[in-house]
């Protein structure tokens, strides 16, 4: 009678005071900041979407109103110049910027995962001064040079060597798909140290701009996310301080796939923006557009893929926030950001190629957002890891 | 914003787990072979397992309903048709009464049914009314202190095993689903006949009986609610009810997922376990994120529902998404064992055949769909 027994009378006292541990709702902060996010996004971003795509330009106005409201450093502690708040807040900033430009999304998820994370876990007290606090008030953007031309997936055949001469390291090579590659201040890169040790002789440095031999190299063109620059980065006899090399010599591999661990929440949160952006705008077609005297949402044909759209987006999410959640609370979260990412990715392809499909000829046209959308999913499948490297992942967590 | 238990809540998921293992799994084979499950049943309600989420006054152990869908996600691991069983006893037998009835007729027939000395059923479908349950033709006629019910009743969980019935029969027929109401019937009441069990392909062991109604004389007292509430009441529990299966659905492919994963992790081939190779470490990963988002679904409807919030939508999300996911990760665990998997020497071609139900009842996955797409517009 194990329900039945004096516990009984102690479960009710405990769901009173602990009601709602198992907390499925957002709180009523992190539902202020969407609201507040969501509103700067259709106001300041939306608007200039399509052209900026078209251009391919970045707009730094745009980042700098991100930066008067806070968005530029939402994860990180207010003596560093941050919001103070957690991931789970940092993921809905990215999601509600990335449902009206995904450009703008990863701007944000580079800048805050992939550059200003390893300096505020790895960074010194003086180098989180020094570099985060800019950052996060936006005063500075930040990007991550690990990608080489040889060195994709594989991270721990890059080629790029940093040799100590006195007080300065001096780095050689070339990194390439450079996320805000050219618009950004502050690198984190990583180079090799110690040739002789594949991936512990691989460290991590801060890199300004405006250091001696720094070079931003070819600009690629893009099907997608086409307003965030993608650069090459050379780095010619570049000479670092040496208080600028992040965490100890050797630590560089290590720090890189950290970092890249959180960067997927950022990442799939992204996904998950565009996906709602695109089954948005589908439901607001198909609720609108008539055919056969009809809005073609009196179809089951459209209405079932419409509802097959939104689950698969409601499933991303979940996903997404409870790892963001896990990784707030200092839990384990690879297994769940790669689950997050991989499933987002794939979801963010899947449900903007069917709003191209809802809107039909209309959605292959640039008069609609939809076409933009897709072409902006495919990278979340490619970036922040492949999803093929996701499944590695995943796949090696389970079948340990 | 993610997915923690109470303490209690994991209480009650690790005793029904631990259940589960040592009185259910060797009961398996019996039931493929077609035994109901009654000893099982009886042990359960010992353990205050048939009214969890009964308040105490009514003999239940007055648990949240979090802890209700544990049970049946723990249950449903080792035995889908557990997990059915219990489901339909709850959200469409139990609840009914509890929601809808009369004092007395709480006090009559929920302590029985929670502490398992009865089990309940639920009596809607009929050949012609499926996912349009308006549809029905099931008619009662009130003569005197009575309602006299005849009709017939398809695809009826734990029918003939039962002990309470919640049967829907029209006693308006000119007002549609408007026109219709639902009566307690107890199983031994004249005229009330129990017809052919189906033969399906999963779920064996578990009842799934049509029911011929003639002359079925039901006191006028049986009567639950209103007269032409009916369609309310029965639609009443629907997100308890798929909530409760998509729960299922999620117990099903945990059991295939963890079942596949052990299998390519000791099934040695080319010298190496099958789990190295990408073909499978792939298939495994994608079951997995698969199986994730699933739970996270479950639960997060559960949770919704727990606090008495709107969740309709949330439900059928996990609903139509947890029984897809019941039906892909059972059929790729078949493709790890290979022809292993094919024979009935390991679980997952159970697995399998359990799971496909799970997108066709409370409410097919087209029926979910609507409820989504509605819901999104």
């Amino acid at each position: 009678m194990m329900f039945k027994t004096s516990t009984h009378k102690q479960y009710y006292k405990i769901k009173k005071r602990g009601n709602g541990k198992m907390n499925f709702q957002l709180s009523e902060e992190h539902q202020q900041l969407r609201e507040m996010i969501r509103d700067f996004a259709l106001n300041e971003v939306a608007p200039s979407a399509g052209e900026r795509d078209e251009e391919e330009r970045f707009d730094r106005g745009i980042w700098d109103k991100m930066a008067e409201l806070g968005l530029t450093g939402i994860p990180w502690p207010e003596e560093y110049g941050g919001a103070g708040f957690d991931y789970l807040a940092y993921a809905i900033a990215v999601e509600e910027l990335s449902r009206v430009c995904a450009s703008t999304g990863v701007t944000l998820s580079a800048h805050t995962s992939l550059a200003g994370w390893p300096i505020f876990k790895f960074g010194n007290e003086e180098q989180k001064q020094k570099y985060l606090r800019p950052m996060a008030e936006g005063k500075k953007i930040g990007a991550y040079c690990l990608t080489e031309p040889g060195s994709g997936s594989d991270a721990g055949g890059m080629k790029t060597t940093a040799k100590l001469d006195g007080d300065e390291y001096v780095l050689n090579g070339s990194k390439i798909f450079i996320t805000n590659g050219g618009v950004a201040d502050t690198y984190v890169v990583f180079a090799v140290t110690d040739p002789t040790s594949k991936h512990k002789g691989t460290s991590a440095f801060i890199v300004e701009s405006s250091f001696p031999g720094f070079g931003v190299g070819k600009k690629e063109k893009k099907m997608g996310i086409r307003s965030s620059p993608t650069a090459e980065i050379i780095f010619d006899n570049c000479r670092v301080p040496k208080e600028n090399l992040l965490g100890n010599e050797g630590e560089g591999f290590i720090i890189a796939m950290k970092t890249l661990d959180g960067g997927r929440n950022g990442i799939a949160a992204q996904a998950v923006g565009i996906a709602q952006g695109a089954l948005d705008a589908a439901v607001e077609y198909a609720k609108n557009r008539v055919q056969f005297g009809k809005p073609i949402v009196a179809n089951q044909g459209v209405a079932f893929k419409l509802a097959d759209m939104a689950t698969s987006i409601e499933a991303s999410r979940l996903l997404t926030y409870n790892a963001a959640w896990l990784e707030s609370n200092n839990l384990p979260y690879g297994k769940e950001s790669a689950m997050a990412k991989l499933m987002a990715g794939d979801t963010a392809m899947s449900v903007t190629t069917d709003a191209v499909q809802i809107f039909g000829g209309y959605g292959y046209t640039k008069e609609y957002p939809v076409e933009r959308y897709m072409r902006d999913a495919k990278i979340t499948q490619i970036y922040e890891g492949t999803q093929e490297i996701q499944r590695l992942v995943i796949s090696r967590m389970i079948t340990k | 914003m993610h997915l923690e238990f109470t303490a209690e809540q994991m209480m009650i998921r690790d005793m029904v787990r631990q259940f589960a293992e040592s009185e259910i799994a060797p009961f398996i084979e019996k039931m493929e072979q077609g035994i109901f499950p009654h000893e099982i049943l009886k042990k359960m309600g010992e353990l205050g397992l048939m009214g969890i989420t009964v308040p105490e006054e009514y003999g239940g152990a007055g648990m949240d309903f979090t802890s209700y869908i544990l049970a049946i996600n723990e249950l449903s691991k080792v035995s889908a048709v557990v997990g059915v069983i219990l489901s339909v006893h709850t959200s469409v037998g139990t609840n009914p009464i509890l929601y809808f009835g009369n004092e007395e007729q709480k006090k009559r027939y929920v302590p029985k049914l929670a502490s398992g000395e009865y089990l309940g059923a639920f009596c809607l479908t009929e050949p012609e009314a499926g996912s349009d349950a308006g549809a029905l033709k099931t008619k009662a006629v009130k003569e005197g202190n009575h309602y006299v019910l005849n009709g017939s009743k398809v695809f009826i969980t734990n029918g003939g095993e039962a002990d309470v019935y919640i049967v829907f029969a029209s006693t308006n027929p000119t007002r549609g689903s408007r026109g219709i109401s639902a009566f307690i019937v107890e199983k031994n009441t004249p005229g009330f006949i129990v017809g052919k069990d189906e033969k399906k392909m999963g779920l064996h062991g578990s009842r799934t009986v049509q029911l011929t109604f003639e002359n079925m004389k039901v006191p006028a007292e049986n009567l639950l609610g209103d007269e032409n509430t009916g369609f309310k009441i029965a639609m009443a529990n629907l997100n308890i009810g798929r909530i409760g299966i998509s729960a299922q659905g999620l117990g099903i492919a945990e059991a295939a997922l963890e079942a596949a994963i052990n299998y390519a992790k000791e099934r040695n081939q080319f010298g190496k376990p099958i789990a190295v190779n990408q073909g499978i470490g792939f298939k495994l990963a994608d079951m997995a994120t698969a199986v994730e988002a699933a739970r996270l679904l479950v639960f997060r409807a559960a949770n919704l529902q727990s606090l008495g919030l709107p969740c309709s939508k949330e439900a059928s999300m996990a609903k139509v998404f947890a029984s897809k996911t019941a039906v892909q990760v059972a059929t790729e665990a078949i493709q790890v064992f290979g022809g292993y998997g094919f024979t009935k020497d390991y679980p997952v071609e159970r697995y399998f055949r359990d799971a496909k139900v799970t997108e066709i009842y409370e409410g097919t996955s087209e029926i979910q769909k609507i409820v989504i797409s509605k819901n999104i517009n």
